[in-house]
């Protein structure tokens, strides 16, 4: 809200073909409370970045930061190229309007630990609103590619049922089928499987597995060890609102470097 | 561990046969309660002033359907201004700009403040202020003389005030700017009983503002918006009797009355009244079903039960998972 500082003014760089999630120096506070102390993250194409760390580190918020779901207060990040949430001109940052936010965040899926399925529709409904409501496009295409996603996460037939009908696991894989619906270039997990029952988790991981074998990139805040390590091919641990440690998972994890990291993978692991 | 169903040692017990629990405070209230109604239909029956024949043949006599016909357009259209202003006082009041917030707090504020029935007068009295009432460029007059052009007059049209606020126009005006004010207080309450996750959701599918009130948050907020809205529209037919003091005489409780002093009948007419009132808050009732019934649909029993038939009939078990939880 008030004064986003850039750095070094005219620092942000042009867009550039490098990676699909870029950003520097993120702070973002409620309040006083100061929940990111400049996280750099750089995600290319096609990788899948899990975030680690503990609850209240600022792993979640920042991954809402990346849709513009909670406005940042000093850095900046970049989607594919684009700034995320502002619009520079004239070496000047302008705020974006609601609408030109909303059409960034189309090519952004998003999946929420508590599902956040639209309980007044049923699971089709729940996949098609959105291209139907934001991409106009036509019913009879989205109604197919619809059923698809849902095939494809495993729920061709529940495409009638109202998520109140339907499992906690079931009810992500229509989170799922309903972000990829909008034919996003990235995804983003907040611990999608943190409010499943222990048996449910499988099959959440399943679908997101598939995904990242189809190439698509995802940065996946969740306490699940094992698919960070043989999903994921980067991995990035936040703590106190900065990063502590990064690389490729499998060393993290084997071998982590930082104190920190040690105590908390010895807790969860 | 076995579990013995079937082996034959282990036979079905006995069903329980137990006196069961007597419960004489029952009889006794129905014998009272016997009585009681035996005394109120005695009543009915043998009093003389209810006047039954006379109340039949008078309460749907042409001046009287007349004033049944004003009394539920009254209600509609007030009902509809209602809805439709207290949605755009809700969102008002909900919304960033401190401008609009205050604004629609001093609008609920002021209706919810002066009684119907003095806001009823004071609407058919509103033709004091104004002979005429037209739309056009504010204060042209005092902008005219600005730039010294005399009796400088901007306006696009305009109607007479005493033929317009008198009666009907005056009667919705003060019932449905009144029902504005306790509509969006309901309405408010619905929105915010939507959880924020689904507007975060819909955020995050790119949705505007716009499209998620339309789309998601309203619809979820119906279930809680419509038993209290059903209140306010029997309320609302009640308060159309208080238009006769605008005055309005197309009007249920206006005619039945007339009926009822011309002819020195004054009680067989009230009691054609309750009965008129009853009747149609009844109809009322059974809208509110229906409409409570259709915005219960995926939440709750109603909805559960309604798709549990249609999965039998699509024939399909859970495959996936562990069938329907909740």
């Amino acid at each position: 809200m008030t004064g986003v500082t850039v750095p070094g003014q005219a620092g942000v760089p042009a867009a550039e073909s490098g990676p699909m999630v870029h950003a520097e120096q993120v702070h973002k506070s409620f309040g006083s409370i100061e929940v990111l102390k400049g996280i750099d993250l750089q995600v290319r194409a096609g990788e899948v970045c899990c975030l680690l760390g503990p609850s209240g580190s600022g792993k979640s918020t920042f991954l809402r930061c990346i849709n513009h779901l909670e406005k940042i207060n000093a850095g900046w990040i970049r989607v594919d190229g684009e700034l995320i949430g502002y619009r520079e001109r004239g070496g000047k940052l302008h705020e974006m309007r609601e609408k030109e936010v909303a059409a960034q965040r189309r090519a952004i899926g998003m999946v929420f630990q508590r599902f956040n399925l639209f309980p007044h529709k049923t699971a089709l409904e729940n996949v098609t609103e959105a291209p139907l409501l934001v991409r106009r496009e036509k019913r009879a295409e989205v109604r197919d590619r619809a059923a698809a996603l849902l095939e494809r996460v495993g729920l061709g037939d529940k495409l009638g049922n109202y998520p109140s009908q339907l499992s906690g696991g079931q009810q992500q894989r229509v989170a799922i089928a309903r972000a990829l619906a909008m034919k996003p270039k990235l995804m983003l997990f907040d611990e999608p499987t943190s409010a499943l029952d222990p048996e449910l988790v499988g099959e959440v991981l399943d679908v997101m597995k598939d995904l990242a074998r189809d190439g698509m990139t995802m940065i996946v805040v969740t306490h699940e060890i094992g698919f960070a390590r043989e999903v994921g091919d980067s991995l990035v641990f936040i703590d106190g609102g900065v990063v502590v440690e990064s690389g490729n998972p499998r060393e993290v994890i084997a071998n982590p470097q930082h104190e920190r990291t040690k105590t908390f993978l010895a807790k969860v692991l | 561990m076995s579990v013995g169903t079937d082996s034959p040692e282990r036979a079905r017990p006995e069903p329980i046969q137990a006196v069961p629990v007597r419960h004489p405070g029952r009889w006794v209230a129905v014998a009272v309660i016997g009585v009681l109604v035996a005394m109120f239909v005695h009543l009915l029956v043998t009093n003389q002033a209810f006047n039954w024949s006379f109340m039949v043949d008078n309460m749907f006599r042409p001046p009287i359907m007349a004033g049944v016909r004003g009394s539920i357009a009254l209600l509609v259209t007030s009902m509809l201004i209602g809805i439709v202003l207290g949605v755009v006082i809700a969102v008002m009041r909900l919304s960033e700009n401190p401008i609009l917030r205050g604004v629609s707090w001093a609008y609920t504020w002021f209706f919810r403040a002066v009684p119907r029935l003095v806001l009823a007068i004071l609407f058919g009295n509103l033709g004091i202020l104004w002979a005429r009432i037209e739309f056009g460029l504010p204060f042209d007059r005092q902008i005219g003389a600005l730039f010294g052009i005399q009796d400088f007059e901007a306006r696009l049209f305009g109607f007479s005030a005493v033929d317009i606020l008198t009666g009907f126009v005056a009667g919705m005006l003060a019932l449905g700017l009144s029902e504005a004010a306790y509509m969006a207080e309901i309405i408010r309450a619905g929105i915010q009983s939507v959880d924020e996750g689904q507007t975060e959701a819909a955020q995050a599918l790119g949705m505007t503002r716009g499209q998620i009130l339309r789309r998601i948050v309203l619809p979820q907020a119906m279930r809680v918006i419509v038993p209290p809205t059903g209140n306010e529209t029997i309320a609302m037919l009640k308060d159309t009797s208080l238009v006769a003091f605008v005055p309005v005489s197309a009007e249920l409780f206006f005619q039945l009355r007339a009926v009822g002093s011309r002819t020195f009948q004054v009680f067989p007419m009230l009691v054609a009244a309750t009965i008129w009132y009853l009747l149609l808050s009844s109809v009322l009732l059974v809208g509110q079903y229906y409409l409570e019934r259709h915005f219960a649909k995926g939440i709750g029993r109603a909805g559960q039960a309604k798709a549990r038939l249609r999965g039998m009939a699509v024939g399909g078990g859970g495959v996936t998972g562990g069938g329907g939880g909740v």
